[in-house]
């Protein structure tokens, strides 16, 4: 029998604003060049108290507000165990943004020696381990790439997780950044319905991505 | 009912060789793939890695006789997934019921370099890019599902094959990992003072660091009982993956994270810790990494099953490490050979574990296969023969 799972909570942070459920949380007051600016303002604004966030690549830090304001909002380390939450999340430019940044130690050896607080961010997942480390979330990881966000995917292999039990609950999503371009949109999938209520298929995970 | 996913072809190719016979050989042989490299192209000062040789791959690409130009690292797995599909010419890689999955950590970076810049479309650099040119090439009229997830990439992504062949969708999931040996690379692990000077040293008391490797491996998945071929049947059996949740560049002391990831490829297996016949570790020969998993093997009850490491032979592959490591213990199950940890010569973790010092024939009908990687993540696949 098919289990039916939810799309419970979403955050989105595109365009110079923050979107938590339907509704439009915080906004630019004016657009930054750098949206490392934004990312910083939305940290400062909602007083995330986690000096970490300032090590982290702008990847990873678009990341961290998404998933903080998510899991405000959605408390699940309070619902189910550490170890049966999962974090699957795609984005289409993997690390380029701090490759690029790595490379440069390479091409320009007289300006720059290479770092380990440069090349630790050239993995995507890493934003999934920041995550996880932030929460103390234990259970399954995936971090894939395609080239838009692929809402089939993502609902067939999370609902594969869910409904097998490998998972209660999945922090979900895409996150994205690279060359000043960004793009967030995290939510929880769960078998309750939660604030949104929606139910979790490439339906209406491309009605609310979009 | 689920149904099961079948291997039923492989290939390896690393600087041991480009089928998976080869490598086996190689590897029984107790031969290294790993030495002393003094190029620019990969570092200011000389390096212990394994590396492809260049004209060996052209050779090679060469015989297929194509018109395009294609990067490196389609080479590989351009080469690496024909090879599979002439072992078992029933697969249908054009079938819309034909998957592929690549895993790979950094994909084509070596674009990124002075000496590539400009040579492709800067589209090759996106790793879904990748997946189009494989797709395309092959007349696979899937999108290709592009795994990149640190070093156990490879791992899940034959976790994500098994998983997704439970379903009806898919019959055959062709799951291929590669990565390079590039100074983009070797100097990101010098940073971190993690590459050793030596061939590396696993699990022993004067392990010094990693050496570093550049491979290919594919595994052909299979649900449809038609396509499987001989006596022995090789059943990807369960698989999971979990987080620390401690530090993104170091693993848990307590090897907590990769506890949880075996545990639960036990329990949906229905297996207890007796009924491992071998594990192929992680062992990156790093001070902290073999520690942790020193660990979790003790923390599980694995602590006297025969373990290997292979990164003395084919250096730390990345995004390929999963996939050609699994395909070794895979023909370590086919052979009833267990193949000796290359340079392992006296135990250097806290917990004994029972480290395989020379090769030699036993009994071996399942292997456990771990994983670990930055951003603190784990994961366990179970392969048994039937």
């Amino acid at each position: 029998m098919e289990e039916t799972n939810y799309i419970s909570v979403f955050c989105k942070i595109r365009e110079g604003k923050v979107n938590l459920n339907h509704s439009i949380i915080y906004t630019e007051e004016q657009k930054e060049a750098d949206p490392g600016m934004f990312f910083k303002s939305v940290y400062k604004h909602f007083q995330f108290n986690y000096p970490k966030f300032y090590k982290m690549d702008k990847l990873s830090q678009l990341a961290f507000i998404a998933s903080e304001l998510l899991l405000k909002d959605n408390k699940v380390t309070e619902k189910y165990n550490k170890e049966d939450i999962a974090i699957v999340i795609s984005n289409r430019s993997s690390s380029l943004e701090s490759d690029t940044e790595h490379q440069k130690t390479i091409s320009d050896t007289e300006n720059n020696i290479p770092s380990p607080a440069v090349f630790v961010y050239t993995l995507p997942n890493i934003l999934v381990g920041e995550i996880a480390i932030r929460n103390l979330i234990k259970g399954e990881n995936s971090f894939f790439i395609f080239d838009k966000f692929d809402a089939q995917f993502t609902s067939t292999y999370i609902n594969s997780l869910l409904n097998s039990g490998k998972a209660n609950c999945v922090i979900a999503g895409w996150v994205d950044y690279y060359e000043g371009n960004y793009d967030a949109f995290l939510y929880t999938a769960e078998r309750t319905p939660g604030v949104i209520g929606a139910e979790h298929t490439a339906e209406q995970l491309n009605n609310l991505y979009k | 009912m689920k149904k099961n996913a079948y291997i039923i072809a492989d290939n390896i190719i690393s600087p041991l060789g480009f089928t998976s016979v080869e490598n086996f050989d190689k590897l029984k042989s107790m031969q290294t793939g790993v030495k002393r490299w003094e190029t620019s192209a990969l570092s200011s000062e000389p390096v212990c890695a394994a590396v492809i040789e260049s004209k060996q791959l052209f050779a090679e690409f060469s015989k297929l006789k194509l018109d395009k130009t294609f990067t490196r690292l389609e080479q590989l797995l351009i080469l690496s997934i024909s090879d599979t599909l002439k072992q078992n010419p029933s697969v249908d890689i054009k079938s819309p019921k034909t998957l592929i999955v690549l895993s790979t950590t950094k994909g084509n970076i070596d674009l990124l370099s002075e000496e590539e810049k400009g040579k492709f479309d800067k589209n090759r650099l996106f790793l879904w890019e990748t997946g189009n040119i494989i797709a395309s090439h092959f007349n696979n009229p899937n999108q290709t599902i592009i795994v990149s997830n640190a070093c156990i990439s490879g791992v899940l992504a034959i976790i994500l094959g098994k998983r997704l062949l439970e379903e009806d969708t898919y019959d055959t999931i062709i799951v291929s990992g590669a990565d390079l040996m590039t100074h983009f690379v070797v100097s990101g692990f010098q940073s971190f003072k993690a590459v050793s000077n030596e061939v590396c040293k696993p699990y022993d008391v004067s392990r010094d660091g990693i050496s570093l490797g550049e491979a290919c491996g594919t595994v052909v998945l299979t649900n449809n009982e038609k396509l499987i071929s001989g006596s022995e049947k090789i059943l990807v059996k369960s698989g999971s993956s979990s987080n620390d949740a401690n530090h993104i560049s170091g693993p848990s002391r307590t090897g907590d994270g990769l506890i949880l990831a075996i545990e639960k490829t036990l329990q949906e297996a229905s297996l207890k810790s007796s009924d491992i016949d071998y594990i192929s570790g992680h062992g990156t020969a790093t001070l902290y990494n073999d520690e942790m998993e020193s660990q979790a093997i003790t923390g599980t009850g694995l602590q006297n099953v025969p373990m290997n490491s292979l990164k003395s032979y084919f250096g730390h592959t990345l995004g390929a490490a999963g996939i050609v490591e699994s395909i070794i213990g895979i023909h370590s199950m086919k052979n009833n050979t267990l193949i000796g940890t290359y340079n392992y010569k006296e135990p250097g973790v806290t917990k004994p574990l029972n480290i395989i010092k020379e090769t030699k024939t036993a009994r071996v009908n399942n292997c456990l296969k771990t994983a670990a990687g930055f951003g603190g993540c784990n994961a366990a696949v179970l392969f048994i023969k039937e």
